[in-house]
C-alpha cells in the first residue's frame, strides 16, 4: 500500500497539486483521472521522488519515503516498476537489452537466467520477436508494451503507469489494461495507474481518484463514477460519444 | 554563474562516487572509445597534417633568405609550436566541439525522453553511471589524439618541405631533434589531461541539467561547446603560467 498525505508542489509559484491525500490499496488498479495538465503526471514523479515535494508525507507500507536516507530511497526504488508516459527506453540499446538492464544492474545472475526472464517479460506483453530491434524500429504500442516488460522484469511490489494506453488503437489499448490488471492480480503489487482513457476506467478502475486542476475533487469506483452528482466529473466523464450514451 | 560552478562541483561529487557494477563500467568505457576516440580519428589526423604543414611552410617563408637564422630552426620551432600549442590546445579546442557536442546532446535527449528519470527510478545513480566513463575515456583517449595529432602534424611539416623544396628533410629532422626537453612533452600532456577532463565533464554538466524539449537540448550542446572552449583558453593561459614558469 502506497499512502500520501497533504502533498503539494509547485513550480515557480504556481501550484501544480494542492494538499492532495490519497490511498493507494494492495492488489488493486487504483486509477488517477483528471483532464490534460491537472497534475496527474506531476502527482505521480512526486509520489516516486522525480519531483520534490513543498509538503507532505508519503508512505510505502507504512515507511515513510521523504525522510529516507539516499541509501533507504534506492532500496524502495528497486522495488517500483514504472511505466513512463513517453516509454523512455534506453535507445542505444535493443529491446532485449532493454528488459535486462535493471536484471544485469541488480543481479548475478548469468546470461541464461536473465534470457529467460526477458523472454518471459517478453511474451507477458506479447512481443516475442522484437529482441533485436532498436526503439526507433518499434510502433509507439510496441514501446509501450516493451516499457511494460521492463517495468515488471523486477518483479515490482509497485507498479506505476503514466497513461498506459494513451495513443494505442482501442484493441491494443484494451489488451494493455488487462495485462496490468492481471499482473496486478497475480503478483499483488500496489498498482497506480494515470490514465484519461474512461473505457480503462470502467474496465480495470478498482480505485478512482479524480483531479481537478491540482486537487483531488472525487473518490470512488467504476460503478459509483457512473452514479455521482460531481459537476466536474460528470463532465469530464461523459464528454465522449459513446459514455454520454451510457446515460 | 556561481549556480553554475557550485551544481556542478555537486554533480561531480555524484559522478564520482562509487559504481553500481565494475563490469558495466568498463563495458561501458569500451563503447566510449569507439564514439570518443575512434569517430574523431580522422579530423584530428587531416588537421594535423595540414596544420603541420601550413605551419612549417610558414616559417619557411618568414625565414628564407635571412643570413643569421638557419634553416634547420623551422624544424625546430615548427615541433615547438606543434607539441606546445597546437596538438594540446588547438586540437583540443576542435574536440572540445566535436566531443563536447556529442556528450551534451547525447545525455540531454535522454534527460527530456525521461530516460534518466528511468535510471533514477531504478534505483540507479544517473550522474554516476552516464557522465563517469565518459570522464574516464575522455581522460584516456584524448591524450592518445593529441599524441597522434603531434606525430601527424611534424611529419605534415616535413611533406611539406620534401614537396615545395623550402627546405631539405635533413635540416628539418636536424631541426626537430634540437634543444629537446622532456619537460615540454610532459607539460603538454598535462594540459591535455586537464582540457580533456573539462571537455567530458563539462559538457556532460550542460547535458545532465537540460530541460524541456529538443530545441533545449541544441542549447545545451551549444553551451557545452562555448563553455569548455572558454575554460580550455583560461586553463590554457593558467596552467602555462604554473607549469612553465
Ligand atoms: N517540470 C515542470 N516545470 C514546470 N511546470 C511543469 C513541469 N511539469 C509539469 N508542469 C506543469 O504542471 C501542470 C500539470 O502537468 P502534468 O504533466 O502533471 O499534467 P497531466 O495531468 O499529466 O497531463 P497529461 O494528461 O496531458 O499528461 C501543467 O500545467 C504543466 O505545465
Ligand atoms: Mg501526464
Amino acid at each position: 500500500m502506497i499512502e500520501v498525505r497533504n502533498i503539494s508542489k509547485s513550480f515557480k509559484n504556481t501550484e501544480i497539486l494542492k494538499n492532495i491525500s490519497i490511498k493507494f490499496e494492495k492488489g488493486k488498479n487504483n486509477l488517477i483521472i483528471g483532464q490534460s495538465g491537472s497534475g496527474k503526471t506531476v502527482l505521480m514523479k512526486s509520489i516516486v521522488g522525480l519531483h520534490n515535494v513543498d509538503k507532505g508525507e508519503i508512505f510505502f507500507d507504512g515507511q515513510p519515503f521523504l525522510i529516507m536516507n539516499d541509501k533507504q530511497k534506492k532500496k524502495i526504488r528497486r522495488e517500483i516498476g514504472m511505466l513512463f508516459q513517453g516509454s523512455a527506453l534506453f535507445d542505444y540499446m535493443t529491446v532485449e537489452e532493454n528488459v535486462m538492464f535493471p536484471i544485469t544492474m541488480f543481479t548475478n545472475q548469468s546470461l541464461e537466467e536473465k534470457l529467460e526472464r526477458v523472454n518471459f517479460c517478453l511474451s507477458r506483453v506479447d512481443l516475442e520477436n522484437a529482441n533485436k530491434l532498436y526503439p526507433s524500429e518499434l510502433s509507439g504500442g510496441m514501446k509501450k508494451r516493451v516499457a511494460i516488460a521492463r517495468a515488471i522484469s523486477m518483479n515490482p511490489k509497485y507498479l506505476f503507469c503514466d497513461e498506459p494506453n494513451s495513443g494505442l488503437d482501442p484493441r491494443t489499448a484494451s489488451i494493455i489494461d488487462d495485462l496490468i490488471a492481471e499482473l496486478t492480480e497475480e503478483f499483488q503489487t500496489t498498482t497506480i495507474i494515470n490514465t484519461h482513457d474512461m473505457n480503462s476506467v470502467l474496465k480495470i478502475g478498482d480505485n478512482i481518484a479524480f483531479i481537478y486542476k491540482g486537487e483531488l475533487c472525487w473518490q470512488g469506483n467504476k460503478t459509483e463514477i457512473l452514479n455521482t452528482d460531481n459537476e466536474k466529473l460528470n463532465s469530464f466523464v461523459f464528454a465522449t460519444e459513446l459514455t454520454k450514451r451510457l446515460k | 554563474m556561481l549556480k553554475h560552478i557550485g551544481e556542478y562541483l555537486l554533480l561531480m561529487k555524484q559522478v564520482f562516487s562509487k559504481p553500481e557494477k565494475k563490469k558495466i563500467l568498463l563495458s561501458q568505457i569500451m563503447r566510449e572509445f569507439d564514439s570518443i576516440g575512434v569517430d574523431s580519428l580522422v579530423i584530428v589526423m587531416i588537421i594535423s597534417l595540414f596544420m603541420g604543414a601550413v605551419t612549417a611552410l610558414q616559417l619557411a617563408f618568414n625565414l628564407s633568405g635571412n643570413p643569421v637564422v638557419p634553416t634547420y630552426t623551422i624544424g625546430y620551432a615548427t615541433r615547438e609550436t606543434i607539441v606546445l600549442e597546437f596538438s594540446p590546445t588547438i586540437v583540443c579546442l576542435i574536440l572540445a566541439g566535436k566531443i563536447g557536442s556529442r556528450i551534451a546532446s547525447e545525455i540531454g535527449t535522454m534527460r527530456v525522453t525521461e530516460q534518466i528519470d528511468a535510471l533514477e527510478i531504478m534505483g540507479i545513480n544517473s550522474a554516476n553511471y552516464l557522465i563517469q566513463p565518459k570522464i574516464i575515456a575522455s581522460l584516456i583517449i584524448i591524450p592518445v589524439l593529441i599524441a597522434i595529432s603531434m606525430f601527424l602534424a611534424i611529419l605534415g611539416g616535413w611533406l611539406a618541405g620534401i614537396f615545395t623544396g623550402l627546405f631539405t628533410s635533413h635540416d628539418y629532422i636536424y631541426g626537430i631533434q634540437s634543444w629537446y626537453h622532456t619537460y615540454e612533452i610532459v607539460y603538454a600532456f598535462e594540459k591535455t589531461f586537464c582540457f580533456a577532463f573539462i571537455i567530458s565533464s563539462v559538457s556532460g554538466y550542460f547535458g545532465y541539467i537540460t530541460k524541456g524539449g529538443a530545441l533545449e537540448v541544441g542549447q545545451a550542446s551549444t553551451k557545452a561547446v562555448v563553455n569548455s572552449s572558454i575554460l580550455i583558453i583560461i586553463f590554457n593561459l593558467i596552467l602555462t603560467q604554473l607549469l612553465l614558469a
